[in-house]
C-alpha cells in the first residue's frame, strides 16, 4: 500500500489550510489559545510532515485492526487456534498468511495492473462527485445526507434521456449529463428551499428524500419507458451507445469530468464571491446576515450545486458503463460520499484524494473477496477505521508518541443549530 | 400599572386583523396553502369515492374479545372530513398559537379517514383493520433510539450513531440469544454491544474532541462494516449455532389486555414493548425531575456555567451517552429477538436515522420524540395495510411515510432549536 498511504497525507494537509480559513473568525473549537497565539515559522515540510505521519499511521492502524478481525473471525484460522498449544507456530503462520493473502489481493486488485487501476478510478469517480456535493454543503453549514437521493434522481433523468432519446454521439452524452445534473439539482434544491423558507431541518429532509427517491425509482422501473419491452424485471433498457462516457481500457472520461468538477468547486469556494458568502454563512450565519449576506440564497444555491454534483455521480453510474438502471444503482455511494467528504475535510482536493483511497479499497476488495475468502465488507470496516483515526489525531499521536500540534483537525459542520 | 400593561397583550384578540408582522403572514400563507392542497386532494378523493359502505374491523381475528365490524357510508364520511378540513384551515388562518398544531393533527386524521373511504370504497370484502398494534411495533425501535438520542444530545453530544447502535445491538442480540438460547440474554447482549458503541462515541467526542457529526457517521459505517463482516465470516453450516435466536413471545398483562380494541394492541405485546413504555417514562422523569437530569441539561445548554457551579461536565456527558446506549441497544434487539429472529446485513435499514429525525421533530424531548415516532410507525404500517388493496402501486405507497414526514416537518414543525451546546466539545481553559 505504498502509493495510497502517501496521498491522504498530502490531501488532508491541503484540506487543513483550506478548512482553517472560515474557522479563524469563530474559534470555539478545543484549540488551546496559548498555543495558537504563539508565533512560529514553519517550513513547508515541517507543516506537512505531522499530517502525513498521522494519515500514514491511521491507515496502518486501520489495517492492523482489520488484521485482528480477520484472525478472530476467519473460520479456517479460528479452527487452528484450537490447536494453539499443540502447534503454536502453525497457528500463527496460518493466521498471518490469511491476513497477508487478503491484503496482497486487496493491493493487487487496486493497483496490480492497468485494468485494476482503471477499476480503482472507476470506483473513485462517483465518490468524488458525491463527496464534493457533501463537502460543499458542509462548508455552508448544512449536513447533506441526501447524496443518495440526489444520485438516484440524477441517474433517473440521465438514464431517461440516455435510453429514450436518439441523438448524435457527443450531443447525446451532453444532453444526458445535463439531464442528470438538473435532476440532482432539483432533488437537492428542494432541501435548500425547505430549509431556507420553512426552517425544516436538512438532516430530516435529506434522510426522507433519500427514501422518496428510491421509491420513485422503484415505481418508475415498473412503468413503460423505464422497462425493457416485454420484460417484467425492474430493470431499465440499456443506455444508447452515443450517451455513454467515452472510455478506453477501463479508463473512463468520467474521471476527468470529476477532476474538473473538483477544480470548479475549489474555484467556487476559494475564489468566487458566492463561495465567500457560502463559507461566511457556514462559519457564522448571524455574522453573515449582519454583513448583508442572504442566508436563504446561500442555502438554496449550495443545495442546488450539491445536488447537481451528486446528480453527476448518478450520470457516472448509468452512463459510465453499459449497466442498466436498477434500484441498486447507487450502491452505498451516497453514504460513502459522506465519509469521503469527512475524510477529505470538506476540501475539494482532499475529497479527490479520499475518494481515490476509497475507490482503491473497494476495487481491491472485490479482488480480495474473489481470491481469498475474506469478505468484501472488510473494506467498509477499513474505511470507517481510517476516517475514525484520522479524525482523532490526538489518539494517533498518543499511540505514536508524537507531540501535539496546534491544529486539532478541521471543524466541519458544527452543532444542529448551525 | 405595570400589572395592567403586562396583561394587556393577552386582551388583544389574536386575529388576522391586528397582525402585520411579515413573518407571521408568511407562516399563515404557508399553512393555508398546505390546507388548500390537502382540500383539493380530498375533493378529488370524494368525487372518486364509490358509493356504499366501508367496513372498519376494530379487532384482529386473533383477539379474545371479538367486536363486530362497524360499517359507515363512504361518500358521506369523506365529505364530512372534507368540510372538517376546510373548517380547520380557516381556523388555522385565524388562530395563531399552539392550537394550530392541534388543528393540523386533527386535519391529518380527517385526511386519513377520507383517504381510507376512497381507498376502501367498493371493496366490500376488505375491512380497514385496527392500526394500533402494528403502529406500535413499528414505532418501538424508533422510540428507543430517539430516547438514546435525547439523553446524548441533552448533554451536548450529538448522536448520529443511533443506526450503528441498532446494528450492533441487533447483531449481538442474535448471536448471544442463539448461543444462550434465550431472547432475554440476547437483549442483554444487545445492551452491551450498544453501550460499547456509545463508549466509542463518548471517548472520541469527549476525550479526543472529534467532530461529533463526523464521528456518528463513521460509527454507523463501522458498525455496518463490522456486523456485515462478521456475518459474512459465519460459514453456512454454523448459522444455526450462531444466528438463529429464539424470539420474544407476547405476554398478556392480566386485566389490561382484556380491554376491547386497545387492550390487545397495547397490553398483549412482548416484554420489549413494555420496557419501551417504562423507558419513555424513565427518561422523561430522569431528565426533568432529578438532580442528575438537571445537570445533564445544564451541561448541554451551558457547560461553562455548569462547570462554574461545580458540575463535572465531562463526567456527566460520559454518563448520559453510556446510559443512552442502553436504550439504543434495546431498540436494536427489537430487530432480531424482538421480531423476526436472525440478523441480516443492514437489518435496521435506516431506522436509526429515522429515530434521529423523530428526535429532532420532537424537539429533543422524550415525549415529543415518542409522538413523532408513533406518527412514523402509523404511516409505516399504513403502507403495509394498503398494499392489499392494490389501488396505488406499492412502490409509491412505500414513500408515503417519508413524504408525510417532510410535510409535517416543513409545514407544522418548522424551525427547531437544539440544546445550545449540542455538538460542542468542552475543555477547560
Amino acid at each position: 500500500m505504498g502509493e495510497p498511504e502517501q496521498e491522504p497525507g498530502a490531501g488532508t494537509d491541503e484540506a487543513d489550510s483550506g478548512a482553517d480559513e472560515p474557522d479563524a473568525g469563530t474559534d470555539e473549537s478545543g484549540v488551546e489559545p496559548d498555543e495558537r497565539t504563539q508565533p512560529r515559522a514553519k517550513t513547508w515540510i515541517e507543516s506537512v510532515l505531522p499530517t502525513v505521519q498521522v494519515s500514514f499511521a491511521s491507515i496502518v492502524l486501520a489495517l492492523i485492526v482489520g488484521a485482528v478481525l480477520i484472525m478472530v473471525s476467519n473460520d479456517h484460522v479460528v479452527s487452528t487456534w484450537g490447536y494453539f498449544f499443540a502447534d503454536p507456530w502453525g497457528a500463527v503462520t496460518t493466521a498471518t498468511s490469511a491476513v497477508w493473502d487478503s491484503y496482497k489481493a486487496l493491493f493487487s486488485g487496486a493497483f496490480g495492473s492497468s485494468a485494476a487501476f482503471g477499476g480503482t478510478l472507476g470506483k473513485a469517480t462517483p465518490l468524488i462527485f458525491g463527496g464534493l456535493g457533501v463537502s460543499l454543503a458542509f462548508r455552508v453549514g448544512l449536513f447533506n445526507i441526501g447524496a443518495q437521493g440526489q444520485l438516484f434522481f440524477g441517474a433517473i433523468c440521465a438514464g431517461y434521456v440516455g435510453f429514450t432519446w436518439n441523438l448524435p454521439p457527443v450531443v447525446h452524452l451532453l444532453a444526458a449529463v445535463v439531464a442528470g445534473i438538473i435532476g440532482g439539482a432539483i432533488w437537492g434544491g428542494v432541501v435548500g428551499v425547505l430549509k431556507a423558507r420553512t426552517g425544516a431541518h436538512e438532516v430530516i429532509v435529506t434522510i426522507m428524500l433519500n427514501y422518496v427517491a428510491l421509491g420513485i425509482l422503484r415505481w418508475l422501473l415498473l412503468t413503460n419507458p423505464f422497462q425493457i419491452p416485454g420484460s417484467n424485471n425492474p430493470q431499465s433498457p440499456y443506455v444508447d451507445d452515443n450517451a455513454l462516457y467515452p472510455h478506453a481500457g477501463g479508463y473512463n472520461l468520467g474521471f476527468v469530468v470529476a477532476l474538473l468538477a473538483a477544480g470548479l468547486v475549489w474555484w467556487l469556494l476559494g475564489r468566487s464571491t458566492l463561495g465567500f458568502e457560502m463559507r461566511a454563512v457556514g462559519a457564522n450565519p448571524d455574522a453573515a446576515r449582519t454583513a448583508g449576506m442572504s442566508i436563504s440564497k446561500a442555502y438554496i444555491l449550495a443545495m442546488l450545486i450539491a445536488g447537481a454534483l451528486a446528480g453527476l455521480a448518478g450520470t457516472q453510474q448509468v452512463l459510465g458503463h453499459r449497466d442498466p438502471l436498477t434500484d441498486g444503482i447507487a450502491g452505498s455511494i451516497g453514504f460513502d460520499s459522506i465519509t469521503v467528504a469527512l475524510l477529505g475535510r470538506a476540501s475539494p482536493f482532499g475529497t479527490v484524494v479520499a475518494a481515490l483511497l476509497f475507490g482503491a479499497l473497494q476495487s481491491g476488495g472485490i479482488q480480495m473477496q474473489a481470491a481469498t475468502n475474506t469478505p468484501l465488507t472488510l473494506t467498509t470496516v477499513l474505511q470507517a477505521l481510517i476516517v475514525l483515526f484520522i479524525a482523532a489525531p490526538a489518539l494517533v499521536r498518543s499511540i505514536l508518541r508524537v507531540r501535539a500540534r496546534a491544529d486539532a483537525g478541521g471543524v466541519l459542520a458544527k452543532g444542529w443549530n448551525g | 400599572m405595570s400589572e395592567a400593561s403586562a396583561t394587556s397583550p393577552r386582551d388583544v384578540p389574536r386575529t388576522a386583523a391586528v397582525v402585520h408582522n411579515p413573518a407571521i403572514r408568511r407562516a399563515r400563507v404557508k399553512v393555508v396553502s398546505i390546507y388548500a392542497v390537502t382540500a383539493v386532494l380530498m375533493v378529488w378523493m370524494v368525487v372518486k369515492t364509490a358509493g356504499g359502505n366501508v367496513q372498519f374491523q376494530p379487532t384482529s381475528p386473533f383477539d379474545a374479545n371479538q367486536i363486530s365490524p362497524i360499517d359507515f357510508p363512504a361518500r358521506t364520511t369523506g365529505l364530512a372530513c372534507l368540510i372538517g378540513v376546510v373548517a380547520l384551515g380557516v381556523g388555522s388562518y385565524v388562530v395563531l398559537s399552539w392550537l394550530r398544531i392541534l388543528f393540523g393533527v386533527v386535519a391529518g386524521f380527517a385526511f386519513m379517514l377520507c383517504f381510507f373511504c376512497w381507498a376502501y370504497s367498493g371493496q366490500e370484502q376488505i375491512a380497514i383493520t385496527n392500526p394500533l398494534s402494528d403502529s406500535l411495533k413499528a414505532a418501538t425501535p424508533l422510540i428507543l433510539g430517539a430516547l438514546a438520542g435525547a439523553l446524548c444530545e441533552r448533554s451536548g453530544v450529538i448522536n448520529v450513531a443511533i443506526e450503528g447502535q441498532f446494528l450492533m445491538g441487533a447483531f449481538a442480540a442474535s448471536v448471544v440469544g442463539t448461543l444462550a438460547w434465550s431472547p432475554y440474554l440476547g437483549m442483554l447482549g444487545a445492551v452491551g454491544a450498544s453501550v460499547l458503541v456509545a463508549a466509542l462515541l463518548a471517548v472520541f467526542s469527549i476525550k479526543y474532541q472529534v467532530n461529533q457529526v463526523v464521528l456518528g457517521v463513521v460509527l454507523v459505517v463501522l458498525a455496518g462494516g463490522v456486523t456485515g463482516f462478521l456475518l459474512d465470516q459465519i460459514p453456512d453450516n454454523k448459522i444455526p449455532d450462531l444466528n438463529q435466536p429464539p424470539v420474544l413471545s407476547p405476554v398478556a398483562i392480566p386485566g389490561l389486555a382484556k380491554i376491547p380494541v386497545i387492550g390487545p394492541a397495547f397490553f398483549d405485546q412482548t416484554v420489549l414493548i413494555y420496557i419501551m413504555y417504562a423507558s419513555v417514562a424513565l427518561v422523561t422523569f430522569v431528565l426533568f425531575e432529578t438532580k442528575w437530569g438537571l445537570r445533564v441539561r445544564a451541561v448541554g445548554e451551558h457547560p461553562t456555567a455548569a462547570d462554574t457551579v461545580g458540575i463535572k461536565v465531562r463526567r456527566i456527558r460520559y454518563q448520559a451517552v453510556l446510559f443512552g446506549g442502553v436504550f439504543a441497544g434495546l431498540g436494536g434487539a427489537f430487530f432480531t429477538v424482538g421480531s423476526n429472529g436472525a440478523f441480516d446485513k443492514d437489518l435496521s435499514a435506516g431506522n436509526g436515522f429515522i429515530a434521529l429525525a423523530a428526535l429532532i421533530m420532537g424537539r429533543w424531548h422524550p415525549i415529543g420524540a415518542t409522538i413523532a415516532s408513533l406518527f412514523f410507525g402509523f404511516m409505516l404500517q399504513l403502507q403495509f395495510q394498503l398494499q392489499v388493496l392494490q389501488r396505488i402501486p406499492s412502490e409509491l405507497l412505500a414513500i408515503t411515510p417519508y413524504v408525510a414526514t417532510v410535510i409535517a416537518v416543513a409545514g407544522f414543525v418548522g424551525r427547531v432549536r437544539a440544546p445550545a451546546a449540542d455538538g460542542e466539545p468542552y475543555s477547560k481553559s
